[in-house]
């Protein structure tokens, strides 16, 4: 291990239109070690990693690799440089051989036919960095590998590209305990080779076994940049403890809260296990933990859209394993979407067409469409109005409305549906912050007129800012629940598994 | 404040945004009266609309299928089975005109019913699946009539594409072609425009999850669009029956047809935008095209290339529309 950084970046600042993504970011690896990148979702790290690749150009501050001034126009110029990123979603050709994958682009030819045996030993050579019974073969295709086999066979054109600096984007977050301890062999090994690895992840566990040095990332600076590893407790310390407190809402007084209206009883599907719950009339229950630990899939599972496979739901005592999201809507329950354009809106379609398609869709078809039953005496121009809705025009598609308002379209969508349960995924989800705050005021009014309220999001301060209860999940199971008050660390500490660790 | 918009401004936006087909439509009528003025009489212009009802409603049924997202290529074979079948199930006896125009409502039903159930519950895609349909319904009509067709269709049958009533008060001449698509034409705008179902229709075209997720019952919604366009090709396969004759080729090329006038009438391919009003504008815009190349003398091969070439401009048209 040499002294001088092998890259390093200096002064990074970057911002997307209505987020400062990134400021006055320095960050740094040598040759030969394990720097662990961490902080919570939104953090800036997956944009740091792609300055350092060359997908964004950083508004201000410099990089340098290998003491020289680097500014790569171009991923593919960051790669021939010998920066590597392996991100969640592998970009391997799914149908190709494992070889052939391990040559995209610069296929060996003798004259001007493919040269197989080449690609074949070739492939042999790249996998020895594994050493023996990583059970790889190259004629294999993609496809039929494992996730681990083919982060391996990524992890191995990385290198026979030449990657000096190889970027992992959470490495485990879909790996087994054996092919994690696997993995964590493999870096080790690229450390020995004199690679700089620069390794995302959440958890802590996983610091502590590779990391050589820790920076913390929070909200787009550097909240810690240390040169040893410390306890978990201190790295989550300075991931959390962002300062929302006047955007929410006061919780619910004791009285407030009622009897449970949504009962779970050892639920579960392919990505849940053994879920029981209790959502209560008047209480906002939010459900935290980290990327992949099951939050969404909980909420999918509950409005029918990836349903529980076994297990026990109600609803006010009545059976409510639902098989699709018409049947939990007719029976009480909605959901608003993590995205927003994607799931939620029906973009050329008109704002008022965009509020009423419920109240229609569970009218008679041959009915009138602008007095469906459900909205007949209120009129969801009313239901608009309650909720404070900017819009200029109803009659104009909904695309151009502002986030905050395209989410109280979405909003009003399901009042009009008078739900007993409101499922919120992300709900704020880029936003504006005085649209968030304005959220936040209908979530609290819906509890407080008797609904009950889930509130599913990656944004940790939101889900303790506005819940009154959390539940914390943890690779498809809960495990956990903090009142209101507890602090994010107790949080973060259950989500990533390590309570033991922050317990003093 | 939200409703608040003024009345005037309202309705002048609105003028501006009359679907240009019609401008078109009328640019093309003039230049067919400046040709031909004997376009002006009643025979001529009555003609003309006798001439396009089958395209207008064909089309305005294939404006359910291309708002739900999807196309429907098997309406010209069903044309085809209609006329056919009608021919082979009448078998010269008038007695039979009413059930065997019931019996083809019924074989159309069927027909979208697959159509629809195909690509809503087995989810292939509708440009394969009608393809399909299209395909089978052709070979059902080839082995009922044994590739030559038999008996005739009766004059009650034919009556609804070719039957015109003479003398008719201020008008003069009154097809009962021209009954059927304003009656037609009716009940599809209705259906489309002024129903639960229209709307819907155009949320699950514009973003099927978003709709399912909103409880749209969207197998149901798109099954039926389908059904839609399949008794709108029966329809139009009765009228067409009254002035062609009975061959295996009477729908060939009218899907296309179909869908270049709903286009041409601004709908949106792959889902979320769609009139009848339009779609009928479209049609008869095509119908006037053709009159029009029909005129000045130009043989069948070229009114395909120009229609070819209509479809491509109204779908690039429609894009750059969209785009701005």
């Amino acid at each position: 291990m040499t002294d001088a950084p092998m890259f390093e970046m200096r002064g990074i600042a970057k911002a997307f239109p209505g987020v400062q993504a990134l400021s006055d970011v320095s960050f740094a690896a040598r040759s030969g070690e394990v720097h662990a990148l961490v902080g919570e979702n939104g953090a800036g790290k997956s944009t740091l990693m792609r300055i350092l690749s060359g997908v964004y150009k950083p508004d201000a501050g410099g990089m340098t690799l290998d003491g020289r001034p680097f500014a790569p126009s171009h991923p593919l110029e960051a790669r021939s440089a010998g920066i590597a990123v392996i991100w969640q979603e592998f970009s391997l050709l799914p149908d190709r051989t494992v070889a052939e994958n391990l040559h995209l682009g610069r296929e060996p030819v003798r004259g001007w036919r493919l040269d197989r045996r080449a690609m074949r030993e070739g492939a042999r050579a790249a996998l020895a960095v594994f050493g023996e019974g990583h059970g790889i073969a190259p004629e294999l295709p993609v496809r039929d590998l494992s996730v681990a086999q083919q982060q391996m066979v990524e992890i191995a054109r990385a290198l026979a590209y030449g990657a000096r600096v190889l970027v992992m984007d959470e490495p485990t977050a879909a790996l087994d305990e054996a092919e994690c301890e696997r993995l964590f062999t493999v870096v080790d090994g690229l450390r020995a080779r004199g690679t700089a690895v620069v390794y995302i992840t959440h958890r802590m566990g996983e610091i502590a076994r590779l990391a050589t040095r820790v920076t913390v990332l929070k909200d787009g600076r550097v909240s810690a940049a240390l040169s040893h590893v410390p306890p978990a407790g201190e790295v989550i310390a300075a991931m959390v403890g962002r300062d929302l407190g006047q955007f929410f809402p006061p919780p619910a007084a004791p009285g407030e809260i009622g009897p449970p209206v949504l009962s779970v009883r050892h639920a579960g599907n392919a990505q849940l296990r053994g879920i029981s719950f209790d959502l209560r009339a008047g209480e906002i229950t939010g459900f935290a933990g980290i990327q992949g630990a099951g939050r969404t899939a909980l909420a999918m599972a509950l409005f029918g859209v990836d349903p529980f496979t076994v297990g026990e739901v109600t609803l006010s005592g009545v059976f409510a394993r639902f098989a699709s999201p018409r049947e939990a809507v007719r029976a009480g329950l909605v959901l608003l979407p993590g995205h927003r354009k994607a799931q939620g809106l029906m973009l050329m379609q008109s704002v008022r067409d965009n509020g009423l398609v419920s109240p229609r869709a569970f009218a008679p078809l041959a009915g009138n469409p602008s007095r469906p039953p459900a909205v007949d005496t209120t009129g969801i121009e009313e239901l608009f109005r309650a909720l404070d809705l900017r819009a200029g025009d109803l009659d104009a598609p909904v695309r151009t409305l502002s986030g905050g308002n395209q989410q109280k379209v979405i909003v009003a969508r399901w009042l009009a549906m008078t739900p007993r349960v409101l499922v919120f995924v992300e709900p704020t989800r880029g936003i504006d912050v005085n649209a968030k705050a304005s959220i936040y005021t209908i979530m609290r009014d819906l509890a407080r007129r008797g609904s009950a309220v889930m509130v599913v999001s990656s944004d940790l301060p939101e889900v303790m800012g506005v819940s009154d209860r959390i539940l914390v999940m943890r690779e498809g199971r809960l495990v956990g629940e903090t009142a209101r008050g507890a602090s994010e660390a107790e949080v973060m500490a259950l989500a990533t598994g390590h309570a033991e660790e922050v317990a003093v | 404040m939200t409703d608040a918009a003024l009345p005037r401004p309202r309705r002048l936006s609105r003028l501006l945004r009359v679907n240009p087909i019609w401008l078109v439509l009328l640019i093309l009528i003039g230049a067919i009266v400046a040709l031909n003025p004997d376009f002006t009489e009643p025979q001529g212009y009555m003609n003309f609309l006798r001439r396009a009802a089958p395209l207008c409603i064909l089309a305005a049924g294939q404006v359910f299928v291309l708002t739900s997202g999807g196309f429907d290529l098997s309406v010209g074979s069903t044309i085809t089975l209609t006329v056919v079948g009608a021919s082979m199930l009448l078998y010269n006896n008038e007695a039979a005109t009413w059930w065997v125009i019931l019996a083809m409502l019924g074989a159309g039903g069927v027909i979208g019913l697959v159509n629809g159930l195909v690509v809503a519950l087995l989810r292939v895609p509708s440009l394969i699946a009608t393809l399909g349909t299209m395909i089978t319904v052709s070979g059902i009509g080839l082995m009922w009539s044994g590739g030559a067709p038999r008996g005739y269709l009766t004059d009650g049958f034919r009556a609804a594409g070719r039957f015109m009533w003479r003398d008719v008060p201020v008008i003069g001449l009154l097809p009962a072609a021209l009954l059927v698509l304003i009656g037609g034409g009716a009940v599809l705008w209705w259906l489309m425009h002024g129903t639960n179902y229209g709307r819907l229709l155009h949320a699950v075209g514009d973003n099927p999850e978003a709709a399912r997720l909103a409880g749209v019952p969207v197998a149901r919604v798109r099954v039926l669009a389908f059904v839609v366009s399949s008794l709108s090709a029966v329809v139009a396969g009765i009228l067409l029956g009254g002035f062609s004759g009975v061959s295996l080729d009477v729908g060939t090329g009218y899907e296309l047809q179909a869908i270049t006038a709903a286009v041409l009438g601004g709908t949106q391919l792959l889902g979320g935008r769609g009139a009848v009003g339009a779609a009928l504008g479209g049609a008869l815009t095509l119908t006037a095209i053709f009159t029009l190349l029909n005129f000045l003398g130009l043989p069948q091969p070229v009114r395909e290339v120009v229609q070819g070439l209509i479809l491509i401009s109204a779908v690039a048209l429609a894009v750059c529309r969209r785009d701005a």
